[in-house]
């Protein structure tokens, strides 16, 4: 397992900007909010929680196809479906493996862009905490996400709609924490929903993952 | 003899050819009724006029939506734990009737909206629920399009309509939480004081009979294509063999 | 002498895409032994192949092999370009418990390239590296699907080299190919009389009768 982990982190960096990438995407779509909504801040103060949780998944969308589809275009997901790796284990693993190279850097950097976005001090450190707390959850999804298209040619935007209805929950209690945090309310209890969501994710999902490959598989 | 019987390809299209008549023309009746009943025959709203009578549209057509997506949901359970083909085909055919059933249940909330709230769309709960609803329904019937291999297909979509169950009653939940929303509560509550009048709910009763009965026998009538799409497949598989 | 064969099967029926394409297949694997399997293409060789491996379900009958017995290597040797040629290795060797990589990197002349990326490497070095995998999975049966597709002549006399080291200890091997193996005591196994009719696989055949 902590093979399979390596050698996803490794490929994800060597492939090119494996942490770079989602972040500069993110950062690119905060710039074109400010540049869409006009430079107001006190607008965009407001909407900041929402637009920086929408930016974060459509960030963490980015990179999904490419969880399953490079094993599976070069033989490598037959081989490891017929190793000792099991694959609850193995759907588990990438999603972890998407996690490090999406989320974390994601959820580590938010704060950068909230300032940019004028959100209010306290709740910068409820942005990262929601982001580390919901970014998990994504990555499991995406994952399951991708074991469903994993033998479509293509799969790309298919990927998209199967995944972002899924994406409903953790958006909403994600973005609402921060945005309670701004306006001087207590976060916890949307915050905890969401954490609830990501262990919910993390614990079953590699099932369902793990399931669809190997009807992909057959 | 078991139930499972007519998960056999052959004896379902037997009792189904039986049924598909009296199914169509019992549906096209009671729709014929409930809506005439009540469209001309019942009173106008105090407070909301004629527009109330989207009503028997809108109520049948909500309700069938949800219960479109827990009968698919039976169906791929049933599919995946018994491999029964006829199971995964239903669930396939009721696909595209139930996204039907939501797109109308919105498009009607949005035309009875427009009169009483005073805008086509509000960012309520009940409405924003129905719109990712509509969504799952989308990404549902392009997964059964997008994979070749009919079982694959079949396996795919029945995980995700597992899965998608899941996320759309969190998704109702988060959306409560998000919205507190100006749609009405219930409309058939049984608690008294709540209820709407006799003279709405027959002719309602009769409503949502009639798009039940025009659900299963959609159904039937798609399940009845599917299976003889397989057949042909597998007749030109058969040939290419030999 | 009987020995217990190392892989067996019967009454197999293999499907694929939902439709039965072979059926009737009855066949031991002893320990030491090669099958190499022939007909023309579609008949099902990789669909044979990849029901045996566990990644496919058979349509009817059994398939008999000691658990973790079995290596599977298909058309493609799903090694990653941008890792090196050890890193690709050291990763299926821990993935199979494994102990090392030097003894399959020395058998299959791959030293001089281990710290190359795999993407560099010519057709034949990335068919000596594929089966270098199979070494390190340290399984006695050996299951391969067109071992033969790309490799020039000095590499085929290395995997006859191989596979015969392979089958001296007690190994089997398993493979389909339209090319000589170079191996002297393989048994040839035509599947042309085990094609199935086209029925679709399943309950769902019934309906077909």
């Amino acid at each position: 397992m902590m093979a399979l982990l390596l050698r996803d982190l490794r490929l994800a960096v060597r492939a090119g900007g494996g942490f770079g990438l989602a972040l500069a995407f993110f950062l690119a779509l905060v710039t074109l909010v400010a540049f869409g909504t006009g430079p107001e801040g006190g607008l965009l103060a407001r909407i900041a929680p929402g637009i920086l949780w929408v930016g974060a998944l459509l960030a963490s969308l980015l990179s999904l196809d490419r969880i399953f589809a490079l094993d599976w275009e070069d033989g490598a997901l037959d081989l490891i479906a017929t190793s000792p790796l099991p694959l609850e284990g193995v759907a588990a693993v990438k999603a972890l493996a998407h996690w490090l190279t999406t989320g974390l850097p994601l959820s580590l950097a938010a704060p950068l862009l909230g300032v940019l976005l004028h959100l209010p001090g306290p709740a910068q450190g409820w942005l990262a905490l929601s982001l580390l707390a919901g970014t998990p959850a994504l990555s499991a999804i995406g994952t399951f996400g991708a074991a469903l298209t994993v033998g479509v040619r293509r799969g790309g935007l298919l990927l998209s709609l199967l995944v972002l209805p899924l994406y409903v929950p953790s958006l909403v209690f994600g973005a609402d924490c921060v945005r309670r945090a701004a306006e001087g309310m207590a976060p916890v209890t949307p915050f905890l929903l969401l954490a609830g969501i990501t262990l919910g994710a993390a614990a079953l999902l590699p099932f369902a993952s793990a399931a669809a490959l190997r009807a992909a598989l057959r | 003899m078991s139930l499972w019987e007519y998960a056999n390809p052959t004896k379902f299209m037997e009792t189904s050819g039986k049924l598909l008549p009296w199914a169509a023309s019992a549906a096209g009746l009671t729709l014929a009724a409930g809506l005439g009943w009540g469209f001309f025959l019942t009173p106008e709203d105090f407070r909301q006029g004629a527009s109330v009578k989207v009503l028997y549209v809108h109520v049948p057509t909500a309700m069938m939506a949800i219960n479109a997506w827990l009968m698919m949901l039976v169906a791929s359970l049933v599919w995946l734990v018994r491999r029964h083909h006829v199971s995964a085909l239903a669930a396939k055919a009721a696909g595209p009737v139930g996204a039907t059933m939501t797109l109308c249940a919105l498009v009607t909330g949005a035309l009875w909206g427009a009169p009483v709230w005073g805008s086509w769309w509000e960012w309520d709960p009940r409405l924003t629920s129905f719109l990712v609803l509509f969504l799952f329904y989308l990404g549902y019937m392009a997964l059964w399009a997008a994979i070749e291999n009919p079982d694959t297909a079949a396996d795919m979509t029945a995980i995700l309509c597992l899965v998608g169950s899941v996320f759309a009653v969190l998704s109702r939940y988060a959306a409560n939480f998000w919205s507190q929303g100006m749609h009405q509560g219930a409309s058939l509550s049984l608690a008294p004081g709540e209820r709407m009048d006799a003279a709405f709910r027959y002719p309602l009763y009769l409503c949502m009979a009639g798009f039940v009965l025009l659900f299963v026998a959609l159904v039937l009538l798609r399940t009845r294509t599917e299976i003889r799409l397989r057949r042909l497949a597998a007749i030109e598989a058969r040939e290419r063999m030999a | 002498m009987m020995t217990a064969p190392a892989l067996s099967v019967a009454a197999l029926a293999v499907a694929r895409g939902g439709i039965v394409v072979l059926h009737g297949l009855d066949f031991a694997l002893s320990p030491g032994e090669a099958l190499v399997l022939h007909g023309p293409n579609g008949i099902g060789k990789t669909s044979l192949l990849r029901t045996l491996a566990g990644l496919a379900p058979p349509a009817a009958g059994r398939i008999d092999a000691a658990p973790d017995s079995l290596a599977y290597a298909g058309h493609l040797d799903g090694m990653k370009g941008t890792l090196t040629v050890a890193e690709n290795l050291r990763f299926w060797a821990r993935a199979y418990g494994a102990a090392g990589i030097d003894g399959a990197l020395a058998a299959m002349d791959l030293r001089p390239l281990a710290d190359r990326p795999a993407g560099g490497l010519s057709a034949g070095q990335k068919r000596r590296l594929g089966l270098a995998r199979l070494l390190v999975t340290g399984r006695p049966v050996w299951l391969l699907d067109e071992p033969t597709v790309s490799l020039d002549a000095a590499s085929l006399a290395l995997l006859a080299a191989v596979l015969g080291a392979h089958l001296r200890q007690g190994g089997s091997v398993l493979a389909a190919s339209h090319a000589d193996l170079g191996l002297a005591g393989a048994r040839a196994f035509d599947l042309a009389p085990f094609r199935a009719g086209g029925a679709a696989a399943g309950r769902f055949g019934e309906a077909f009768a």
